[in-house]
């Protein structure tokens, strides 16, 4: 090959790399290792872990331990998906493009949309590009957003504030829920949009319909984060009048993988398409009038647009979003509904089990929840965590990890693959530890908290 | 015939898998929920039994190309073999059934991965400070100009430009306008590197930083970086290393010796993690250590044999994804590294820059170079001379589809008339690089004989070429629109 190239040595080709920037001899890193050695070491770092293959994984937050059919990974895992790129040459890219116009039109009919693009980072980063839309769209740059959106959700809205195309005010909430009246008395005009969760980080259900009002009176677009497992349940956010419709497609087929690779799903009204981020396949036909798809509005993109793009969103969740599509088509309409309904009523099981239990409450009263809830114990939420754990349990969520205040309050999240087992379970280990937490001086409990 | 859609497929009641049954007292939503609350019809989506799942996306699948195939020499994104081990390791169920929010003593495991991964990385760039948590390479961009910003900040000095090389992908400019700077652009000369004089007269006190793709995207390496790094330094500015054409200098240069403040790491391409139709992709974020506050949050740390994520952090941007980014993409870079070691990961780009050479080599007696010379990972050629003869880049692209290989990257960089940007890779073996390259000369030798063959392909594809026109102007962009439209074009 050298002899082809002309070059004397393999150093002349890149003589142009000054000496004093070149590494000398091989990197200071460990040998190469046979596949069965680095299979072993990462079954090894695996066993460090406390998975929900071998633990009844309650926890939720945005992330859940949904069913995923053995199909889909089949189909997920084919080279044909796997190793290909984005669809740049569109005659040899037919399988991504039509997957994506099918993942477009599921979207759009989960979240009562009118058009979806092909998907985003993840949930949070979709929630920042959507004020950055609204921003732009309604030329006002106040984005008021809820305190029951998840606290994750709301650091990322907040970084990608800082680039300066919006600003972020926080929305209270009243007995669980967003406050509407406070859109109404956040004071001065300037509000470019409501982000509202549906439901919310603490399970709750929102009145979408009463946030979307609240938000158009006050001149900004209503933007809903929503989880697509209990869209198949619950009013989507398109009827409500929502402008924008963002959220994360983990649930939807997506394993949990200590939090990534996720999928953020994009969906609004049409009369936003050229201000759309991301991918967006389209259907047309070729020279011989046969029906095929291209990635289309590329004018809004920054390999076209450059400094003038919607978004510098390149390279998205491709993979995920084909898992998203898979997961759907296997599930289908009565699948979903299966699934939400079963969540629903494995969790509201739990939580009347557990507000049975003395001394623990339900921290947000009779407010509706969809599969997530809080429970408040009568001691520490993390030590409870921690005891459960030798039952094989992953109790759920301290809330204390984001606010210091909560130390009793626990987010417990329950999917259709709980068994009635495992529910029980959960039920007997905390109303044993509750007991122990009450003969235990109520001091120390308090102290802890 | 075309592969009808999931909604043509659907009959009403079939389905795929099946969940146990409910075995606990059901309420009923509607007892539970509003009524206003819940959705009046279900949702429409498709009903397919599994077998016929299986076939639509399988036969859908077939119509793609993909590395596993044949060649994908689509420059500056290094399409590289992906080693199927790195996927077995990810569907561990110690990790792929691993919640992000578990109690830190139940995910050391995981925490381990990506120290581990930090380590080598660190190793392989010259470079102290680290995130994982960016996606993607323009989240990584977006990342460091959000840091630049608090930097200059903290010094109570705001600037307002950061500078661009008009080779740069798009990505670079959509950033900086995205955190608010102006562009400002410094042209290529005539050997396809910055324009140093030119540089230096866009290096004010307004610069915030600069943004260099190394080696650039014409495959040319910025020789002169070492006296960019001064130049920018000087001004109190910071230098970026867009790591698109990282698969240049893997453990052959030091990004950390040349000067750069930030560089980024696309695990997908350098690391080999699968492209996945356009993602999911890794971005990694190294840093010099005095920008290291910045970096987003959480950070992991490591106390003797803990691992533990740290927010007390007041000086970070914050954070840009909901958890710690692509843990999966992470845990194939790492098994990747794992199986080159040390000794194979120095081999990378020397490889890869063999490669390159040798079908440059090839091709330039029928194809005009941007440049001529050794390249490194990659080069560009113009289809300039086969314009003359009326077939322009695209139809040359077109063309080798007919050959079952995939096309380089055309009409990029922007500077490059006509331009075919081809990046070989290491894992192409000399046959495969051979047939690539005869494929590319029988094309030009068409452009002699049979120029309207070359405009006509692709002919040989599961479609023909596609209107892209008609697909912007008459909007189609669900099945739901579709139907809108009275049925399928």
């Amino acid at each position: 090959m050298l002899e082809r190239i002309g070059a004397p040595n393999l150093e002349s080709l890149w003589a142009s790399i000054p000496e004093e920037f070149r590494v000398t001899g091989p990197l200071p890193l460990p040998a190469p290792l046979a596949e069965y050695e680095i299979a072993r070491k990462f079954e090894q770092w695996g066993e460090r872990n406390a998975d929900a293959s071998r633990y009844a994984c309650f926890l939720g937050g945005g992330i859940y331990d949904h069913f995923i059919p053995a199909a889909l990974r089949s189909i997920i895992s084919r080279s044909e998906f796997a190793t290909a790129y984005t669809p740049y040459q569109p005659e040899v890219s037919q399988g991504t493009l039509q997957v994506m116009f099918e993942y477009q039109s599921l979207i759009r009919e989960l979240t009562g949309m009118e058009v979806a693009n092909a998907s985003m980072y993840d949930g949070a980063t979709a929630a920042a590009e959507a004020a950055h839309l609204a921003a732009g769209a309604t030329g006002r740059t106040r984005v008021l957003v809820s305190a029951g959106l998840h606290p994750h959700y709301r650091e990322v809205l907040r970084t990608y504030a800082s680039a300066g195309g919006f600003t972020v005010e926080d929305l209270p909430l009243a007995g669980g829920r967003t406050s509407a009246a406070s859109i109404a008395r956040a004071e001065g005009p300037q509000i470019g949009a409501v982000i509202w969760p549906q439901p919310n980080f603490e399970g709750i259900v929102e009145d979408g319909k009463v946030l979307t009002e609240a938000a158009h009176a006050a001149g900004g677009y209503s933007i809903a984060v929503a989880d697509p497992v209990a869209l198949a349940i619950l009013t989507p956010p398109g009827e409500d009048g929502a402008d924008i419709v963002v959220g994360e497609g983990q649930p939807i087929g997506v394993p949990m993988s200590y939090g990534g690779p996720l999928v953020g799903f994009f969906a609004i009204r049409k009369t936003d398409v050229r201000r759309l981020p991301g991918r967006l396949a389209g259907a047309t036909v070729d020279l011989d009038g046969k029906r095929g798809y291209v990635l289309t509005l590329q004018t809004r993109e920054q390999h076209i647009r450059r400094e003038r793009a919607t978004s510098n969103i390149c390279t998205n969740q491709g993979l995920m979003s084909i898992a998203n599509t898979v997961h759907l088509a296997l599930l289908g309409a009565q699948g979903m509904r299966d699934v939400a309904t079963q969540c629903l009523e494995r969790a509201h099981y739990l939580a009347g089990r557990l507000a049975e239990i003395p001394g623990i409450t339900l921290a947000n009263g009779d407010a509706p929840y969809f599969r997530e809830f809080v429970v408040r114990l009568p001691g520490s939420a993390e030590a409870f965590a921690r005891a459960a754990l030798e039952r094989k349990i992953l109790a759920g969520i301290p809330l204390a990890r984001f606010d210091r205040a909560r130390g009793k309050d626990l987010l417990v999240a329950v999917t259709e693959k709980r068994s009635r087992e495992e529910l029980d379970r959960y039920v007997e280990t905390a109303a044993q530890w509750a007991r122990t937490a009450a003969a235990k001086a109520p001091a120390e409990a308090a102290c802890r908290s | 015939m075309s592969e009808l859609t999931l909604r043509e497929l659907s009959v009403p009641g079939h389905r795929g898998p099946r969940l146990m049954p409910l075995d606990v007292p059901a309420q009923g939503a509607e007892r539970v929920i509003p009524k206003d609350r819940l959705r009046r019809a279900a949702p429409a989506l498709a009903e397919v039994s599994e077998p016929v799942a299986v076939r639509h996306f399988v036969n859908l699948s077939t119509l793609n190309h993909h590395i596993d195939k044949a060649i994908y020499p689509l420059g500056s994104c290094t399409m590289k073999y992906n080693p199927k081990l790195n996927d077995e390791v990810a569907r561990i169920a110690g990790f792929a059934m691993l919640h992000p929010l578990q109690p830190e003593e139940t995910s050391q495991g995981a925490m381990a991965v990506i120290w581990e991964l930090q380590d080598w990385l660190k190793t392989v760039m010259g470079m102290p400070a680290i995130t994982t948590q960016p996606v993607a390479g323009a989240q990584c961009e977006l990342t460091a100009i959000l840091m630049t910003r608090a930097y200059h900040r903290d010094r109570g000095d705001a600037r307002e430009e950061v500078i661009v090389p008009d080779s740069a992908h798009g990505t670079n400019p959509s950033t900086v306008h995205q955190v608010g700077y102006r562009v400002v652009t410094v042209p290529s000369g005539p050997d396809g590197r910055v324009e140093m004089d030119a540089l230096r007269n866009a290096i004010t006190k307004k610069t915030a930083a600069m943004m260099l793709t190394n080696p650039n995207t014409l495959g040319i390496f910025e020789t002169h970086v070492g006296e960019i790094a001064r130049l920018v330094h000087e001004a109190g500015a910071l230098l970026y290393l867009d790591g698109a054409n990282l698969n240049a200098m893997v453990g052959l240069a030091n990004p950390g010796a040349m000067g750069f403040d930030f560089a980024h790491i696309n695990l997908h391409k350098t690391f080999s993690t699968p492209h996945g139709t356009g993602g999911p992709g890794g971005g990694v974020l190294c840093t010099r250590q005095e920008l290291e506050p910045y970096l987003p949050l959480p950070v992991l740390e490591k106390n003797g044999e803990r691992y533990s994520w740290s927010y007390e952090r007041p000086r970070s941007i914050g954070r840009v994804h909901s958890h710690y980014g692509n843990f999966g993409i992470l845990l194939r870079a790492l098994c990747y590294m794992r199986t080159l070691g040390g000794t194979g990961i120095s081999e990378v780009s020397r490889e890869a820059i063999l490669n390159a050479n040798y079908l440059k080599a090839r091709l330039v007696e029928a194809y005009a170079p941007s440049h001529p010379g050794y390249c490194m990972h990659e080069f560009v050629l113009s289809a300039s001379r086969q314009k003359a003869r009326g077939v322009k880049a695209l139809d040359v692209a077109k063309r080798l589809l007919d050959f079952g290989m995939h096309a380089p990257t055309t009409y990029f960089p922007l500077i490059v008339d006509e331009a075919l940007m081809i990046e070989p890779t290491e894992t192409e073996t000399k046959a495969s690089l051979d047939s690539f390259a005869e494929a590319m000369l029988t094309i030009d030798r068409e452009t002699i004989e049979d120029p309207a063959r070359v405009k006509a392909a692709p002919t040989k594809t599961p479609v023909r070429r596609l209107d892209e026109a008609r697909a912007a102007r008459r909007l189609e962009l669900s099945w739901q629109d579709t139907e809108a439209h009275g049925g399928a074009a």
